[in-house]
């Protein structure tokens, strides 16, 4: 709790800090906010964990690490935007502010055990989010980004509220335990509107997380909005719609998994296909990684699938993969574009020998979404694929391999273009920036590390 | 320093060294030293070893344990001769790039995709096997798409997903029958152990014999290979055709017929005529080729063809000649590799029809030369003849006509071999050749410990066979089917 106290005030300090106009201080001081709520977080582990403040949130193991993962991503993201945020606007403790603000929400909406913080922590992380998405007021783009996450945060969220009415006509509770208690008590007689409330809970959520058909959005925010703010929503965001996600079904609706196990395994079939085959089309680097990470969302739904005792892990195991290599293919994108002006797929041609660094971080990203062993990513999909095997999807995961050798065309062209083909004319190399260096480094230490002993994470659990 | 681990480890540092050295003639120096000391490093192992069935100098870490999987490696008399092949034969392909300049990354790469091949070859855990087979397949991509062929982009994507495919339906299977286990972990003495209806053998048949037959390749996953192999630089070929496609082998001995024998009784029939068929086929084409590159490649399959025939044959013979021919066809197409780079670049050309003649100015190279495409043939006294007598007779316990068939391989290998050596080497020579330059230095030592390797087996093949006899008895007596 107290972590989530330290970053509302933080957020409240950089407002005044950038009315100051010290924006020198803006950057350390988000910095060490976030470090101090990372400490509180650790400091909470291992102990027993209780529903506080009449069952509102409960910080289990769940809920730290999946909070610690989110603080630690929002820093790495924190750590490009020297330099990144004045270019586009002279207001900039906006923006610290409002991502701060909008990590307050994902560390709710992780930690949540009654749906009055569910939806306030879905609220908050939002809002903040609908802002940055078009913060470049005069571009187009980013305009069109903000309305439609708008629109359709504003539906999934009308989902998500009916959903929750549902829920509470038939069982008189917002409380998670309360609603577990109802489907422990009463296997028989589950209320139809108990059904229908799973039902839009269900869709209300694969909205959040960007699975198809509900995905549609996807693509265009992310293509619209600020390079680091996209990262932002792609790992941030979705890591903590995950969790939520995860926390429902594994604690509330796991018994009535006949009901809802086929509407997730079709969403599950259409969003690997949609999302694989669309990345596959593309010839900008930024709208495949929005595909790609639609398809992401596809393998990560296994575990919700497949409830069982490695579920948590696994997924967290795949959202820190997937997270980093994120992390490192959207900073690339923004070297690129400043540098080379595109975001195309041959704006990246010759960064093999310009820019030996960022090209091996960048292959080793790719590989590890690609899921090639001694990668944090090869984990996360062979847990997935575990998971998924428990209760016999063989289909379905058959369908996945296809679409694991679909995902390695895209990524691999990726590579392809740095290693295999000479720089365009007119482009100059470039200086990789200080801090740029430093988050690669990072992030490639850290997936080669999950990669290779993943059981200091799947411990965790 | 009887620690297994050592030679998983030794080639990875070296690898992660290399990839910092810029200087071109330090990076090789330091590439050859390494593999040498990674030679040098396995002896001991070779030595200590004892010839009979059981597993030796295992070691087993705990790696993820939630899942029940260990880091779990040993080595028996099965991947002994796999282990020795592939750290004799590093050190000889890191010396045939000496011609050209390579950074660090080069010789890196090559190191690295030797941790791939030794942990294929020594992984008791169906994970850690996985995970070697994958390994291997990363840097041989980049040695092949870095400093290939005019086409090489195109035909390494092919040549990735190919064998990314067949090993993504291989994962599913391990994961089946890890979720089959009682034991709940990945070790491969549960694994053979697993009693497995027949319908699920039968899919799990394929699942595994997708990824090994790619990676052979056997008749109809053949084509990304003559492609790969024409356009990969000379080293990426010989890593490929020497090393690479055993792993496919060793996995039908290994994991796939010890695993799933009820789905080797339905499918092996069909798979023993497909490899049979591969020999003719492969060898009639290779009868047409221009591009000498790609007549190895296609003679390549034929061979392989016929190791996997010995295989699927299932009795000691078979598979004692199978053990003996993979070493042996790794040896020499090693050296015919390494010949026909030393010809493309002597002459600028690889194509038949350009070349002849050669003898009269390369007298060195032409007697090596025909001394490797002897052993190709499996003339007697050369170490081709052993393993091909052995993988025959094998054949010929299973069915007389299957031998018969596949013993076409005798003839046709020496029609296309011997036509490779004519055109090359006898005949007028073109005026423009008058000058080109005899082998020397590293050229003749690379070929000379070829040529001792192949005489020295085919003279006295019991060193070798004598490793592995007492596995493969008992592994025949094991499993039947």
């Amino acid at each position: 709790m107290a972590a989530i106290i330290t970053l509302s005030l933080l957020g409240i300090v950089l407002l005044y800090i950038g009315l100051y106009k010290a924006k020198k201080a803006l950057l350390p001081t988000t910095l060490i906010g976030l470090l101090v709520a990372l400490g509180f977080e650790i400091c909470d582990w291992g102990k027993e964990a209780v529903p506080l403040f009449h069952g509102m949130v409960i910080f289990d193991h769940f809920a730290l690490s999946f909070s610690i993962l989110c603080i630690l991503l929002t820093a790495l993201i924190l750590l490009l935007s020297k330099a990144y945020f004045s270019a586009i606007s002279t207001n900039i403790a906006e923006y610290y502010c409002l991502i701060v603000f909008s990590l307050t929400g994902a560390l709710l909406v992780n930690a949540y055990h009654n749906f009055a913080i569910l939806f306030i922590g879905i609220e908050i992380m939002s809002v903040a989010l609908y802002i940055l998405a078009g913060i470049r007021r005069k571009d187009l783009y980013s305009n069109e980004a903000s309305l439609k996450y708008f629109i359709m945060g504003a539906f999934s969220t009308g989902f998500l509220l009916f959903g929750i009415t549902l829920l509470y006509g038939a069982t008189g509770t917002f409380d998670l335990s309360g609603l577990r208690q109802y489907v422990v008590d009463t296997p028989q007689g589950i209320s139809p509107l108990f059904y229908a409330g799973i039902l839009f809970m269900l869709v209300g959520l694969c909205f959040k997380v960007g699975a198809a058909p509900f995905h549609f959005w996807v693509p265009d925010v992310y293509d619209g909005s600020p390079i680091l703010i996209t990262t932002y929503m792609s790992t941030v965001v979705k890591v903590a719609s995950f969790a939520a996600f995860l926390r429902l079904f594994d604690y509330v609706f796991a018994a009535l998994n006949d009901f809802w196990t086929p509407i997730l395994l079709a969403v599950i079939v259409i969003t690997l296909f949609v999302g694989n085959i669309s990345a596959l089309m593309q010839t900008s680097f930024k709208r495949m990684l929005a595909y790609s990470s639609v398809a992401h969302a596809g393998y990560m739904l296994f575990a919700i699938l497949s409830l069982g005792a490695n579920s948590a892990s696994g997924i967290f195991v795949y959202a820190v993969a997937y997270s980093l290599s994120s992390v490192v293919g959207f900073g690339t994108l923004i070297l690129v574009k400043k540098y080379n002006g595109s975001d195309q797929f041959i704006a990246f041609n010759g960064l093999g020998k310009s820019n030996p660094l960022l090209a091996v971080t960048l292959t080793l990203a790719m590989l590890s979404l690609a899921g090639i062993p001694l990668t944090a990513g090869f984990i996360g999909k062979f847990m997935m694929f575990t998971t998924a095997m428990n209760d016999y999807h063989i289909t379905l995961l058959l369908l996945a391999a296809v679409n694991a050798i679909i995902g390695v065309f895209y990524y691999l062209r990726v590579i392809v273009h740095m290693y295999f083909k000479s720089a365009e004319e007119g482009t100059t190399p470039f200086v990789m920036p200080l801090n740029f260096k430093m988050v690669f480094v990072i992030a490639a230490i850290l997936t080669l590390a999950v990669g290779i002993y993943p059981q200091c994470l799947i411990g965790l659990f | 320093m009887d620690n297994l681990f050592i030679l998983l480890l030794f080639p990875t540092l070296s690898a992660i060294v290399l990839s910092f050295v810029k200087s071109s003639s330090l990076a090789r120096g330091f590439g050859l030293g390494a593999s040498l000391v990674q030679l040098a490093l396995t002896i001991p192992f070779v030595c200590a070893f004892i010839p009979n069935a059981e597993v030796q100098f295992e070691q087993a870490l705990p790696w993820i344990s939630t899942l029940g999987i260990s880091f779990h490696i040993g080595i028996d008399g099965i991947s002994l001769p796999l282990v020795l092949l592939t750290n004799v034969l590093i050190p000889l392909i890191i010396l045939s790039g000496f011609r050209k300049q390579h950074t660090g990354s080069f010789y890196a790469l090559i190191l690295f995709m030797q941790t791939g091949l030794l942990l294929v070859f020594t992984a008791l855990d169906a994970f850690s096997f996985y995970v070697g087979w994958e390994i291997a397949l990363i840097p041989i991509y980049f040695i092949c798409a870095l400093w290939g062929g005019p086409d090489r982009i195109r035909v390494n994507l092919k040549f990735f997903v190919y064998t990314f495919l067949g090993s993504i339906f291989m994962l599913i299977g391990i994961i089946y029958l890890y979720q089959q286990n009682p034991n709940k972990d990945f070790e491969w003495t549960s694994f053979i152990h697993l009693i497995l209806s027949e319908s699920e053998q039968r899919w799990l048949f394929w699942a595994f014999f997708l990824a090994f037959a790619i990676k052979i390749p056997i008749l109809p996953f053949h084509t990304w290979q003559p492609d790969t192999y024409t356009n990969a630089p000379a080293a990426g070929t010989m890593l490929l055709a020497g090393i690479m496609l055993k792993m496919g082998v060793y996995g039908l001995i290994r994991w796939l017929i010890p695993i799933v024998p009820a789905g080797v009784a339905a499918y092996g029939s069909l798979v023993f005529v497909l490899c049979i068929v591969g020999i003719v086929y492969a060898s009639i084409i290779a009868f047409q080729q221009q591009d000498a590159k790609r007549l190895i490649a296609y003679s390549s399959i034929a061979h392989v063809g016929l190791i996997s025939a010995g295989v699927f044959a299932w009795n000691t013979t078979g598979l004692q000649g199978a053990i003996l021919q993979m070493v042996n066809h790794g040896i020499i197409v090693v050296g015919l590799f390494f010949v026909i780079d030393i010809l493309e670049d002597r002459t600028g050309t690889r194509l038949l029809d350009g070349l002849g003649g050669l003898a009269d100015r390369m007298k060195k190279l032409a007697a090596f030369f025909l001394i490797i495409i002897m052993a190709g043939i499996g003339l007697p006294l050369t170490n081709g003849f052993i393993g091909e007598f052995l993988l025959l007779k094998g054949l010929f316990q299973v069915h007389v006509w299957a031998m018969a068939v596949a013993g076409l391989t005798l003839i046709f290998g020496a029609v296309y071999m011997l036509r490779l050596f004519q055109k090359t080497m006898l005949g007028p020579m073109e005026s423009k050749y008058g000058a080109v330059k005899d082998i020397n230095g590293y050229e003749v030592l690379l070929l000379g410990v070829v040529v001792i390797l192949i005489i020295v087996i085919g003279v006295y093949p019991n060193a070798l066979l004598r490793l592995s006899e007492a596995s493969v008895t008992r592994l025949v007596q094991q499993i039947s089917f």
